[in-house]
Parts: structure tokens; sequence; C-alpha cells
């Protein structure tokens, strides 16, 4: 099988702040991947170039076995990739369900008919609502994102990039801000994934980070500096070089 | 469902009302009621990029104008039938829209709102020194009144009969523009509204919706332009003024962004406050730029949405 | 040969009055987000006051003095009072310029009437002097002298002063200048007032040459319009580069073209968007 992931020697820098530096990373099919990491290590800027959103300096990015190097956004999508932003994205003046109609619709063969109305596609809407069903948003569906809590707001964002059916997904620190039960639950979510989606996620709860990966990579200034089970990782001593100078992991970060 | 059924009657009675209304109004009055529904379809076409697709524009004079002008040069200097020169006002913007996006989307949205006014500016220009093609500053008059042929049993060349024309119009540009906005292609335009870098990465070309999206409004914009001009049997430069974009603007702000019959309100109430201040002042531009700084600083949703927010809403529970 | 320099010089001289206004529309959208849209109203405003003020005192400094000080105090009553309840918010913001473009539009006309005024010109630079072998106006040559020496004199501003480091750092991450304990609504304010000021030295600079009437604000404010999206919007020299590019593409442009008077200057913006969106000097 091809792995779902390959990055070859990416690099990317900001004027002349390498935040990308060579680096080299395969997931395997089915795999759950942690990459864990201090306030610009570069581990968002890895995710946006991955995600087309930034394109890198030099290297190659390879989805399910193709060069994407050079694709746009929407057709890396097309191929299985989705992703869930660090600072939540969803469509605020939107009820729960038109964001999820939206999502379920990205990649159907509907999207670009403007000839029809769309309460005539029934498969989309019936797929969204159970969606949301299936993840307990039901409720809610007719309340507008801005009106909901924090927590259901990231709880949607994840499940926003689930409506695509994901070959892969990226999560971006999907714990950041919630409270201890909402982590729990967060948790829940993506460790009950099929393992038919291959995930990939940026945390900065390590203890979530452990729980849910496989194998996990510790990045810092834009390099990676270790890779190997969460026992190894353990084991290496490594975390604390790794966070010796970023002080504490449990921060959110600002932007990267 | 039933919320979908009391829209549709809603809008049959709307129409039965201006269309009766049409009957019994003087000549000047079905004028005004023809403006408004021609202003509600300029309106709601430019609604469907700023409301609908959040990208502001402030040239959008150049479509009406560029309709009216294209279809009024096809009848006067080639002598075309209606049947083809509408039709030529219509592509003309949609072509002017399609090769103007290509170079308006590379740039970002503070910068759309800029090339969109040089945008029209440019093509005022145009008209004003094109002296040969456009009549330059004097304009082109003389443009008779849609005739279908001799098959069609009404003429439109009275005030009444072409207000009905403009009726039948407003009634297919709006219910085009419904199917249009509630379409999985309208969803998708409000997803690029509220967040564009999700809709990429959720897999939408988001380039292809504004294109088309821009292109649909542009052929709707002309639509109105040349239903304006056929009403004055003349089209001039003020057609394609900064006034006019300014004007149909703040008529989706007056109403609400984003909705289709908030433009056609603001459109109406546009129209009578123009007729009922212009008989008191002659200092109209004063009353638009304090309703722009009023709406911007009480009322970024739309006047009107205020007022019923205000007024009429229920308070509302539980959402925090 | 004397075409081109009379031509070039007249591209430069425009370029100048251009500058004025695209320096200060650009310093306020990079550091606020504002497209200010009144701002070819303080330009119009500027060459107004500046004409009843010379009238008065019979003294071309003295009412450009007082037209600059008007209009950098109408800028900062206009950011206090209006602006700055709409911090953030990019579009409200530009809705609110254009009422006010139409409100002291409307109000200029009831004032200076809809005929075209001349500023009159400072008595020491009337006539004209012979320079690279060609007689050429002193009030033109006095205006490109000004315009270098403001664009200088930003420059040393935004490079060598404190307050100017505290801009450039806004223009790029205004929280970590918040972080640093700086005021920055007071920032904002003079930044506003500066631009502003500058947009009115346009107009008393510009009005020998251009002459005030009803529409030249929006006529003015269009070209700066095109500098700053060519230039780069935010960037102070991208400014300077598209007043240059604009000023003398747009009179070579009226000799060679009179017909297509302002498409002439939709080109190089066309060509320039092409190949880069973000204008010559922009960020990406």
């Amino acid at each position: 099988m091809t792995a779902p992931l390959a990055v070859k020697n990416l690099s990317r820098s900001f004027g002349g702040v390498h935040a990308l530096n060579d680096v080299t990373m395969v997931l395997e099919p089915g795999e759950r991947r942690a990459i864990i990491g201090t306030n610009g290590a570069g581990k968002t800027t890895l995710f946006n170039v991955v995600n087309g959103q930034i394109a890198p300096s030099s290297g190659t990015i390879k989805l399910f076995g193709q060069d994407v190097t050079s694709k746009a956004l929407h057709r890396r999508a097309a191929l299985g990739l989705a992703r869930t932003f660090q600072i939540t994205s969803l469509f605020r003046n939107l009820t729960v369900l038109d964001n999820m109609i939206i999502a379920v619709q990205a990649l159907a063969p509907s999207h670009f008919v403007f000839w029809r109305r769309l309460s005539g596609y029934r498969d989309v809407i019936a797929k969204a609502e159970a969606l949301l069903e299936k993840w307990r948003l039901a409720d809610i569906r007719r309340e507008e994102v801005r009106h909901l809590s924090y927590g259901t707001q990231r709880q949607l964002e994840i499940v926003m990039a689930l409506a695509c059916e994901p070959r892969l997904l990226l999560l971006d620190e999907p714990m950041a801000g919630l409270s201890a039960a909402e982590t729990h639950l967060a948790t829940d979510i993506i460790l009950n994934l099929d393992r038919s989606i291959t995930v990939l996620l940026i945390e900065h709860d390590l203890a979530a980070a452990f729980k849910i990966a496989d194998r996990i990579t510790a990045m810092d200034q834009g390099k990676i500096v270790a890779e190997g089970t969460p026992d190894e990782i353990r084991q290496e001593g490594n975390l604390k070089k790794i966070y010796a100078s970023g002080g504490a992991a449990r921060t959110t970060e600002a932007h990267q | 469902m039933r919320k979908n059924h009391l829209g549709s009657v809603g809008a049959l009675a709307f129409i039965l009302i201006v269309g009766a209304l049409g009957n019994f109004l003087s000549p000047y009055d079905t004028g005004l009621l023809t403006q408004m529904l021609i202003y509600g379809v300029f309106a709601m076409s430019l609604d469907v990029l700023h409301g609908y697709t959040g990208m502001p524009s402030l040239g959008h004079a150049a479509y009406f104008g560029l309709g009216a002008y294209v279809s009024a040069i096809c009848s006067l200097k080639l002598g075309w039938p209606f049947g083809m020169a509408a039709p030529a006002g219509i592509v003309a913007a949609a072509v002017a829209a399609a090769l103007f996006h290509l170079l308006a989307l590379r740039t970002s949205k503070s910068y759309y709102l800029m090339i969109t006014l040089a945008f029209s500016q440019v093509l005022w220009s145009v008209a004003v020194s094109w002296t040969e093609l456009t009549g330059g500053d004097n304009g082109l008059p003389g443009v008779r009144r849609p005739n279908l042929g001799s098959w069609f049993p009404w003429t439109f060349a009275s005030t009444h009969n072409y207000f009905y024309f403009v009726l039948a119009i407003f009634v297919v540009s709006a219910l085009a523009l419904y199917v249009f906005v509630k379409s999985p292609f309208g969803y998708a335009l409000r997803g690029i509204r509220e967040n564009e870098m999700r809709m990429r990465a959720l897999g939408y070309n988001v380039w292809a919706y504004k294109y088309v999206a821009s292109i649909v409004s542009a052929s709707f914009a002309a639509v109105a332009g040349e239903m304006y001009m056929y009403l004055n049997s003349f089209v001039s430069p003020s057609s394609l003024s900064v006034t006019v974009s300014a004007q149909v603007l703040m008529m989706i702000l007056v109403g609400a962004a984003g909705t289709l019959f908030g433009p056609v309100l603001g459109a109406g109430v546009f129209v009578i406050l123009q007729y009922v201040l212009s008989t008191y002042t002659d200092r109209w531009l004063f009353v638009i730029g304090l309703i722009y700084v009023g709406i911007a600083l009480y009322a970024p949703q739309g006047a009107l949405v205020f007022i019923r927010d205000k007024f009429f809403a229920p308070k509302r529970g539980s959402a925090s | 040969m004397s075409f081109w320099i009379v031509n070039t010089l007249n591209g430069l001289s425009l370029a100048m009055i251009l500058f004025l206004l695209a320096a200060g529309l650009t310093l306020i959208f990079g550091l606020m987000h504002i497209i200010n849209m009144a701002h070819g109203s303080f330009y119009l405003l500027g060459g107004y006051i500046a004409i009843t003020a010379i009238r008065m005192s019979g003294n071309f400094v003295v009412g450009a003095i007082i037209a600059v000080i008007a209009i950098a105090i109408l800028g900062t009553l206009v950011q206090r009072l209006l602006l700055a309840k709409l911090y953030k918010q990019e579009m409200p913001q530009a809705l609110l310029t254009l009422g006010l473009l139409f409100i002291i539009a409307d109000i200029a006309f009831f004032t200076w009437g809809g005929d075209p005024q001349l500023v009159p010109q400072p008595a020491l630079f009337q006539g004209a002097v012979r320079i690279f072998g060609v007689v050429y106006p002193l009030y033109r040559l006095f205006l490109i002298g000004w315009g270098l020496a403001v664009a200088f004199l930003l420059w040393m501003f935004l490079e060598r002063t404190k307050i100017g480091a505290v801009v450039r750092a806004g223009m790029d991450d205004e929280e970590m200048v918040r972080g640093l304990g700086i005021n920055m609504p007071l920032v904002f304010t003079g930044i506003f007032a500066l631009g502003s000021a500058l947009a009115g030295l346009g107009g008393v600079l510009g009005g020998p040459l251009l002459g005030m009437f009803p529409g030249a604000d929006f006529e003015v404010v269009l070209l700066a319009f095109v500098v700053v999206t060519v230039g780069g919007l935010g960037s102070i020299r991208g400014a300077f580069l598209g007043s240059l590019l604009v000023g003398l593409v747009d009179n070579f442009g009226n000799v060679w073209f009179p017909q297509l008077s302002l498409f002439t200057i939709f080109v190089p913006m066309v060509v320039v968007l092409a190949l880069k969106p973000t204008g010559l000097l922009g960020r990406t």
C-alpha cells in the first residue's frame, strides 16, 4: 500500500526564518501520528504546506503516491485530504446544519449546480443530518454557529473535516482551549475514528497525544528532532530536551 | 416546509399588489414603481456579489451602464431589433466581467474595492470621451421601447404597458436569482463569504465560484441597466458613475445584505426617498452621505434589519 | 528632445502631487486597514481652504499653513470621533469614509461653488526658468523639489525615529507592538492626522496646477488608488514608485492618446496586477 502522506526534504522560510528545515516524514496507512514541539517549531507551517495553503521553498509532497507539490488546495482535498484549523474556522453566521451541508457537498457531484435548489438534493442533506446525529450535534442543528460554546465549536470543527470522508485527516490542536471534560470527549472522537482514516495531529496536551498516537514526531525550530513510539519518546528523555527552551507544553499558540 | 409555503404566498401577494398598483396609479407614479422594480433587479444582482459572496464592489454601475450603452448602440447605430440588441447588452456585460475578473480575482479584498471603482471609472471616461460612438456627455437619446415583433399582441410604448414588461422581467429575474442563491452553488457562495480558507480546505475551487458569481451578477446588472435605458429612452455617462454604484450599494445596506428581498425593499425605500427629498432639497449628496455614515456606525447589517431587531424582534433567550 | 524634457518634468510634478496623496493613503491602510475614500476630500478641502485663506491673508505661506493645519484637525476629529468606533471593521470603515466623501463634496459645492478655481501661485515661484535647454515654469520645479523633500522627510521619520519604528512594527504585527506598552490609539490618530495633512498639502500645492472643482476629490483619490495598487498597499516606497509610474504614464498618455485619458493609467495597473497581484513592493 502506498503511504497516505510522504514529504521529502521539505523547507520553507519566511524572510530568513526557517519555519521548515529539511523535513522528511512518511505516514503508514491507518496510522495515528502526533507532532509535538514548542511554539514556532514549524508544526502549523508543516500543515499549511501539506494542505497547500502555502508553497514550500523546496522539497516534495506526495499524497497517496501522487506528487501534489504544485497542486491547488481543492485538488488535494479531492484526493482525500481534510484538515481542521487551530483557530476555529467555521461559517459563523450559518447554522450548524448549513455548515455540515457545505462540508458534505464539497466533493459531491452537485457542488457546482446553480440551476436547481439545494433542497432537491435529499442525499446531501440526509448525509449532513446523519453525521450530526452520529456525533451528537443534531439537537443544535438550527443554531447559528456563532452562538455555540467554544467546546462545541471545536467539536464541529472536527466533524466538518470528517464530512468529506477523508482518507487523511490533519488535526491542528484539536484540544486547544478545551476543558478537561471536553478534552476527554474530543479524544474519544479521535480514538473512535475508523482505521481507514490516517490521522496526523498537532497536540500540545502530551497526555492526549500519547494516548492517541501510534508514533510521535518531535519538531524544534523547523526540524524533526525525534521520532518514535510514545514509549520511545518518553524513554529517550528527549521530551525534556524538546521542551527545555519552549516553557510550558500546554499552551496555545497564538500564531505561527 | 410551512415557512417555505408562507414565503411563496408572500411573494405572490407582493407581485399581485404591485401589479394591481400599476393599473391604478398615474403614469408618473407608475414610472416611479417601474424604477423601483428596475433598481430591485440591480440591487439583487449586486447582492449576489456583496451580500452572498462577500465581494464588496464599488463599481457595479460598470455593468448597468455597459448593458445600457451596448444595447442602445446596437439598436441606434446598427439598427438591430430588440430581440438582438437586448441580449447583446447582457453578453457585453458578462464578457466584461469575465475579462475584468481574470485580473480582479488575483488580488485581495482590499484591492477589490478599489479596482472595481477604477474599472467603472475607466468605462465612464470612455463613455465621455468616445463621442462618435457614445454621444459623449450628451449621451444617446431616442432608443425606442421594446417591441417583440408583430406576432406579439402588445407593444410597450406606453408607460403602463412598459411597467408590466418590467414587472415580468423582475419576476423572472427574482425567481432565477432565488434558485441561484438557494442552489448548492449559492450555499458555497455563503461559505466563501464566511470563511474562504475553510472552503478551499474543504475542496472547493473558490476561484471558479467567485468567477461565475461575478459573471451572473454582471449579467443581471445589465438587465437592470437596459430596462432603465428603455424606460427613459436615453443613456448617458451618469449611468456608469460612482454615484450610481454608491446608490445601489446603499439599497443593499438599507435593506439587508445576504437576502434577496432586503435589497428590493431597499430599492423601494431609495426611490421614495429620492422622490420625497428632491421636492424639498437639492442637497441629495449630503443625504446619501449621512445615510452611509449612519449605516456604517449603527446598522452594518442593514437599516431595515436594525429597525426590525430593535423594535419588532422577540427577545432572544437561551443563545449565549 | 525638448518634448521629452518638458513632458517628463510635467509627469514628475504630477507624480509629486500623487505621492502626497498616496503616502497618506498607504500609511493609513498599512497601519489601520482603512481604505479611506475621503482622502480625496481632504485634498479638495485643503485646496479650497488655501484659496480662501490666501485671499484673506494675501500670503501663500500663511494660507498654506492654515489649510494644512485645518485638515490635520479635521483628520484627527474624523479618526477620533468616527473611525475609532469601527476599529478593525474594514467594510463599515470604507462605507463611512464614502459617506464623508459625499458630505464634504456637498458642503464644498455649496461653499465654494461649481466653477473651477486655482490656488494662487506663491509670488516667489511665478515665472519660468531655463533648464536643460528648455524654458520651464518655476512653480512646477518647486513642486518637484517639495515632493522629493516630503518623501525624504517621511522616509527619515519612518526609518530613523522611534515613532517611525513603532509605525513600521505596527504595520507588521500590531499585537506585538501592543504588548510593548505603546499607546497605539494615539499612534493611530497621529498617523491619520499626518496622512490627512499630507492630502491637504497635496491640495494646496497641486491647486495652482490642477485647480479645485466639484469632482476633483474623486478624481485624485482614484489616481491615488491606482498608485497604491500599483506600488503595493502599505508601502511608502511603493507609493513613491507608483506615483512616478502613474504620473509619467498619465502625462504621456494624455499627450499621445488624449481620447483615452483614464484608460492609459489603467494599463500599467493591469500589467502590474497581472504579474504581481500585491503590487510592485507589496507584502505577500
